[in-house]
């Protein structure tokens, strides 16, 4: 067993901040990023980006990037407009989100391009 | 022409026996699971059983005669063998929908699981499903939001939520309480659980426990920057004690409070749940003493049934068992009564125990919540069970954790997320859990700390209340 460890996390410490799912893994290369757009395409989800400056993190809305895609099957469109919005807004979350129109709720959501944190 | 009367004791099978009957689209539709006293027949077993539990009584009374008994009768329609028993034998019944008052599951209830269950005619008795008609269910309120609605409270999407119940269930301050709070939410947790057995003791007031507790999910919320929850329980001697709680809760910002609605009461729960409708706090319903009505195969209430009942008179959340942890559900059994608590509709499937299609029309559906000796390398087969919409909830799996809570909750989270995105990317998860759960442990030294602390620890006992399956 290994010796114990404190749990580093602090209202001080910017980096505690934590942004829902998947944020607890360490972030996402391309190829892994790839899998989860396509998982969202395969349940028949409309792709959607949102950003927002990390300080403003905590409410329901974010900044819409263009409109949800909807209908959008392939990967590579979705993952270029998650690209272009984090070079327009680098200092800021960029979310993948799937839009579950049956269930009216969202299927999944996840930060794919860490901003800085505050 | 009208009927006479005629005093004295009839058969029940005279009037109460129609297997011709074809059961109403309206109709209350029950199985139950009869062992009849020796040398009763079947027919008068099961006819006997629609009566005491609808309409009748052991004699002829005049004042049958003032009313359209064969309108208002329960009827025993079919009758059919118990596979892998000899013995016993599932009786139908079909109960007409003005029998019982709108919106009450009281009321459905003590008609249906009332006298008949201490009836001398049968030995054993067992109310295996109910069917309720969409007509029915639109008469009750429900689960005060539902799935969809909690997700967007809490903004947690594309995965499970994440829990824990705080221990020792008894006997902490609540000052302490508070701090096991805030530690397991700022290492992840999504929320957090009174247990059922704290209300409001000596030793931790319901007001302290209340006003520490909420503090504790403020700082955790600054400090990660995500939505917590605690369901502070409500459970209380009386439903006037019950709403003065829940009314403090409201006032400390809670999102979410707690009942639990067999040992509190269907009246008090049903009261709580449109009380929460109506002040956008979320339910969560623990079933404490369901094990004494639900376990023994020949005698009670089957679990799905108390789902069902739940589902009308109203929660958020609902305890579903685990499949994997410390405490009884086969698994077969487990997955039906979970699609009866989430989905719109539910088709008859004896595989999986589910003896009619129900359809609940647009009521919400309620979080299963898996609770009860789980630990992370149950991960893998609780995502795989229960899928992105249920509750996981790791009390020792949490706070036993070597480090403490926060660390134990760190573990948690991270061995869902890994697991949540294996599967995504198409992994088995059961199958390569060690896989996915070691690599994730790479990056994560509270995972790897959980991993060897609960290496060896399983619960493999065989389940009491199996399906009937053919033995021959």
């Amino acid at each position: 067993m290994s010796e114990m460890q404190d749990y580093e996390s602090s209202l001080s410490d910017v980096n505690s901040r934590k942004f829902e799912t998947f944020s607890y893994l360490p972030e996402m290369d391309n190829d892994q990023l790839r899998k989860q757009v396509a998982y969202i395409i395969s349940k028949g989800w409309n792709p959607a980006i949102e950003h927002t400056e990390p300080e403003n993190a905590t409410g329901s809305y974010w900044y819409m990037w263009k409109l949800p895609m909807f209908g959008e099957s392939d990967v590579d469109t979705v993952l270029n407009e998650a690209e272009a919005c984090h070079k327009t807004h680098a200092k800021n979350h960029v979310r993948l989100i799937g839009y579950d129109n049956y269930a009216q709720s969202k299927g999944t959501e996840m930060v794919v391009f860490r901003g800085k944190p505050v | 022409m009208a009927k006479t009367y005629s005093a004295g004791v009839k058969e029940y099978r005279e009037t109460y026996w129609m297997p011709d009957y074809t059961p109403k689209d309206t109709d209350i539709l029950a199985c139950f699971k009869i062992t009849p006293q020796p040398g009763v027949p079947r027919e008068e077993a099961a006819a006997a059983v629609a009566a005491e539990s609808s309409t009748g009584t052991w004699t002829t009374v005049w004042t049958d005669l003032l009313t359209d008994l064969d309108y208002y009768k329960g009827r025993a329609y079919a009758i059919e063998d118990v596979p892998g028993d000899d013995e016993r034998f599932y009786a139908f019944i079909a109960y007409p929908i003005d029998l019982f008052e709108e919106g009450s599951v009281v009321n459905v209830f003590t008609s249906l699981v009332g006298n008949v269950f201490g009836f001398k005619a049968v030995r054993t008795l067992r109310l295996e499903d109910v069917r309720f008609p969409l007509a029915y269910v639109l008469t009750c309120n429900g689960p005060p939001h539902g799935i969809q609605v909690e997700r967007d409270i809490f903004n947690k999407y594309g995965r499970a939520l994440l829990g824990c119940t705080i221990k020792p269930k008894l006997g902490l301050s609540a000052k302490n309480y508070g701090r096991a709070v805030y530690e397991c939410l700022r290492g992840g947790l999504d929320l957090t659980k009174d247990d059922e057995n704290v209300n409001s003791q000596p030793f931790m007031r319901w007001r302290q426990r209340f006003d520490f507790v909420m503090e504790a999910v403020h700082k955790a919320e600054a400090e990660t920057g995500e939505r917590k929850g605690h369901y502070l329980n409500v459970t209380a001697p009386t439903p006037d004690e019950m709403f003065k709680r829940a009314e403090h809760a409201k006032e400390l910002n809670a999102r979410i409070i707690m009942h639990d609605y067999i040992t509190g009461g269907w009246c008090a729960n049903t009261g709580l749940a449109q009380w929460c409708r109506d002040n956008g706090l979320l339910l969560h319903i623990h079933r404490a003493m369901h094990a004494v009505i639900d376990r023994h195969p020949h005698h009670g209430i089957h679990f799905r049934v108390l789902t069902k009942l739940l589902r009308l008179s109203g929660g958020d959340h609902l305890h579903s068992g685990t499949v994997v942890g410390k405490l009884e559900g086969d698994r077969e059994a487990t997955l039906g009564w979970i699609d009866i608590m989430r989905d719109s509709y539910i088709k008859e499937d004896r595989s999986r125990g589910i003896f009619f299609d129900q359809d609940w029309g647009s009521m919400p559906g309620v979080f299963p919540v898996a609770s009860g000796g789980i630990h992370v390398w149950h991960m893998p087969a609780l995502v795989t069970i229960f899928g992105d919409d249920a509750c996981l909830q790791f009390g020792g799996g949490t706070l036993g954790h070597p480090w403490g809570n926060a660390a134990g909750a760190a573990a948690n989270r991270v061995a869902l997320e890994a697991c949540v995105a294996a599967r995504n990317e198409g992994r088995e998860v059961e199958k390569e859990g060690k896989d996915i759960l070691t690599k994730a442990a790479t990056a994560s030294p509270e995972l790897k700390a959980a991993m060897d602390t609960w290496k060896e620890i399983k619960f493999e006992f065989d389940t009491v209340d199996k399906l009937d399956v053919a033995h021959k």
